[in-house]
């Protein structure tokens, strides 16, 4: 095994380790959070995020690394984002946590996860075809929300910050 | 705040807050490493796969997609990372007694019955389609939801709330219980 696929595989392991603890692998938690019923996995990614933003943008501020921003291609992403979710909410789970729950004895997710590698062979075959349109359609490069909006990132994020942690605040009283 | 859920499993804020450390120490780690910031994310390897198996049929066909090219077939970080997933669900729920052998989920089974071919489908179709979508969006809920909000990308803003805005729309009309 070469040194990078060891450093990806102890990083999985803790991300599926923590993703398991954390219960947000689960068909239930996936759809329960659509039916706007159970919290849990939006408490559990906007955590992730608040923590890493500061971060990633501290070691991006000090030179350690580089932001890598997917492109903001405009028709791709919001025809994409949509049918993903679309599926997501059919299938109950993302690619990520579909392996994760085949880990924790959910075995269906293995009918998701060969239906992700056939969507992923049937793109591999459209991808000519988006490419020439909606790849093509209205493309912004990779830009982040800092230049577009001429905003400093340290403003942006503690804003963030608070607006999340209000969101939180609300959740607990919902008890959602 | 309670640290531990009733089920043995930890708190959703503590639990993401350490994948938050875990995706910062990631990308330093990979950067000082292999001198190359990964960031976390899963959808491209499941593109690789679709690579592999297809080279089991025509390693020329796979070798002239214009896809596969672009993606590159081959066991990389990432591929390891999507791995290592298994094993550290396994491991987490082997040790705190919540693994449990699972036919159709609850929710699915309230809606749709026992039956595993329906669920089956559901999950085979519902895959091609949100695995289409997250391609085309170049990243899923790891990919823009976690490691493309951290770095505030324009796109994984816009991405999250069409992921989530479609999956609520969704799943209200197959799963909410008539009220009748």
């Amino acid at each position: 095994m070469t040194i990078d696929q060891l450093l990806g595989l102890i990083t999985g392991i803790v991300f599926g380790f923590l993703l398991q603890k954390g219960r947000v692998l689960r068909f239930d938690k996936q759809v329960g959070a659509m039916l706007l019923q159970d919290m849990t996995i939006f408490k559990f990614m906007l955590s992730a995020i608040l923590v890493g933003m500061v971060g990633i943008n501290l070691m991006s501020d000090l030179g350690i690394l580089t932001l890598s921003h997917k492109p903001m291609n405009m028709g791709a992403v919001i025809i994409g984002g949509a049918l993903f979710g679309a599926g997501w909410a059919v299938m109950g789970f993302c690619p990520g946590t579909s392996i994760g729950a085949l880990g924790e004895g959910r075995w269906h997710a293995v009918f998701a996860i060969i239906g992700m590698i056939a969507g992923a062979a049937i793109y591999a075959e459209l991808y000519p075809f988006f490419k020439s349109t909606v790849l093509a359609w209205k493309d912004f490069g990779k830009i982040g929300l800092p230049e577009v909006t001429g905003i400093s990132k340290w403003v942006i994020i503690p804003l963030f910050w608070a607006a999340v942690i209000a969101l939180f605040i609300f959740f607990e009283k919902k008890k959602v | 705040m309670k640290l531990k859920t009733k089920d043995g499993g930890w708190s959703p804020y503590l639990a993401g807050a350490l994948v938050g450390l875990l995706a910062i120490a990631s990308v330093y780690a990979t950067t000082q490493i292999i001198g190359k910031t990964n960031y976390l994310g899963a959808s491209t390897t499941f593109v690789r796969a679709a690579g592999f198996l297809e080279k089991m049929v025509s390693a020329q066909y796979v070798a002239a997609n214009e896809y596969f090219k672009k993606e590159k077939v081959r066991v990389d970080w990432q591929f390891m990372l999507v791995i290592g997933i298994f094993f550290g669900a396994l491991i987490s729920s082997l040790t705190d007694k919540s693994f449990k052998i699972e036919n159709v989920p609850p929710t699915w089974e309230e809606r749709f019955g026992p039956s595993i071919g329906m669920r089956a489908m559901g999950a085979f179709l519902g895959g091609i389609v949100a695995m289409i979508g997250a391609r085309m969006a170049d990243g899923c809920p790891s990919g823009h939801g976690l490691s493309g909000m951290m770095q505030l990308s324009v796109s994984s803003f816009l991405a999250l709330a069409m992921f989530f805005g479609a999956g609520v729309i969704v799943a209200n009309l197959l799963y909410k219980r008539r009220s009748s």
